[in-house]
């Protein structure tokens, strides 16, 4: 495995839960809503990835308002897909980042695309995961959050360049002023480390 | 069928963020839709993507924001000038996101909205010996190409680099190339690091869908394709 210090990853999750920002139970507020049509809870969800989502938008280079009216519909389909979504199969926070990524593409598009919501949502079975299921989507998300922290900056960089930023790999050797390979290099890494970390915390794969 | 050859997790990662070319998203979609493996590992990078959400900062937001929404929530969709789902009704209609033609290749999920329902119907235009093509020119290719070659038994490539990413997805038949031998549902991810020479290998033709970055800044397999059998 690697050297990743397992007590560090411990400390920094019971740091998270108990912090100032205990967050509420998102994927619980998604069921509910889903269920029961649970405006409360919507407004809870909103209130809390609404902004996050404009952000999102705005870095990947939509102007304030365009990117508030997509952080909007983005939240709308998050009401209107409640119904499919499953604590299960994903974390609250990967299916809105889907919903926002695939209005984010239309709208670049304005054309016929193929990123199927019902495809992405609710088709994507993991068969694998049956009663020795242990952890939850939410908590391994959290793994997941903890990892990308403690990447080396310069992978961090790069990840985070390629994956929210929406930057292609040349195009990020250009901003960077280093070589393809290089920015490949970086990202082969810094995935095998994240999967390393996940597997460490959870016994499974990431 | 059994996939040997899948997505690079460069490449997996650029689609799942969203941020790969529509012409190259159309072929990983493609492979994706058969490919257990890639849907999986497709399945944690979103994972990623979610943990960056959550975890970014927040920008400010209208105060109208939510009570705009709110009032939205009992609104029919189709009262809505934006609507998602409206163009994917078709996409994935079969459950599998597959549809088998009789003896003919896999049609894949995304490849059905695109093609003629038989592949027999297509019509393809000769590129050179052995080899015919059909540009998929419906899609929006920002630039970049997406299209099916048609290439006999037996058809050597001529042996050829890449510049920026090519995504080569069999739907019927199989080749080789110094990488290894590719059969239906395998992919071709390749990049600027690899040198091949493809060959047919089966005893039928082999049907490809073939996808390259824009041609403006990368040369792609069809032009040098047309450069050297425009000298012959």
């Amino acid at each position: 495995m690697t050297d990743i210090d397992v007590n560090k990853y411990k400390q920094r999750q019971k740091n998270l839960e108990l912090g100032d920002e205990i967050r509420p139970d998102f994927s619980m507020l998604l069921t509910n809503i889903g269920l029961n049509q649970d405006r409360d809870a919507f407004a809870e969800v909103f209130q809390f990835f609404a902004p996050r989502v404009k952000s999102y938008m705005v870095k990947l280079g939509c102007l304030d308002e365009m990117a508030e009216e997509l952080a909007q519909q983005t939240l709308l389909q998050v009401w209107r897909k409640s119904q499919l979504y499953d604590s299960q199969k994903a974390a609250a926070s990967t299916w809105i980042f889907r919903i926002a990524r695939n209005i984010r593409i239309d709208m670049l598009r304005k054309q016929k695309h193929f990123f199927d919501a019902d495809f992405d949502l609710a088709s994507i079975e993991d068969d694998q995961e049956d009663a020795e299921f242990k952890i939850s989507r939410e908590q391994k998300n959290q793994y997941v959050a903890l990892a990308l922290t403690e990447l080396p900056g310069d992978q961090a960089q790069i990840i985070r360049m390629s994956f929210y930023d929406g930057l292609s790999h040349s195009e990020i050797s250009k901003q960077l002023e280093i070589p393809l390979g290089t920015v490949k290099s970086r990202i082969r890494l810094a995935f095998a480390r994240l999967r390393d970390s996940v597997y460490l915390e959870t016994g499974e794969k990431a | 069928m059994t996939i040997k050859h899948h997505l690079s997790d460069i490449t997996l990662g650029a689609f799942s963020a969203g941020s790969l070319s529509e012409a190259l998203s159309f072929v990983a979609a493609s492979h994706i839709s058969l490919c257990p493996i890639c849907q999986e590992k497709q399945q944690k990078l979103e994972e990623l993507g979610g943990a960056y959400l959550q975890n970014s900062e927040s920008s400010s937001i209208s105060e109208l924001a939510l009570q705009n929404v709110m009032t939205k929530l009992d609104e029919h969709e189709q009262e809505q000038d934006f609507d998602p789902d409206h163009s994917d009704a078709s996409l994935h209609s079969s459950t599998d996101g597959v549809s088998s033609l009789g003896h003919g290749p896999m049609i894949a999920g995304p490849l059905q909205n695109y093609l003629p329902d038989n592949l027999n119907d297509i019509r393809w235009k000769s590129l050179a010996p052995g080899i015919k093509y059909f540009a998929i020119s419906d899609l929006q290719t920002n630039g970049g190409t997406l299209s099916m070659l048609n290439i006999k038994p037996g058809v050597k490539i001529p042996e050829h680099g890449h510049q920026g990413i090519e995504l080569t997805q069999v739907l019927k038949g199989s080749f080789s190339d110094d990488v290894g031998s590719f059969s239906v549902g395998d992919i071709a991810d390749l990049d600027d690091d690899i040198k091949h020479q493809p060959i047919v290998g089966s005893d039928e033709s082999c049907i490809c869908l073939i996808a390259s970055e824009a041609p403006l800044r990368f040369t792609g397999l069809m032009p040098r394709l047309v450069h050297y059998f425009s000298g012959m």
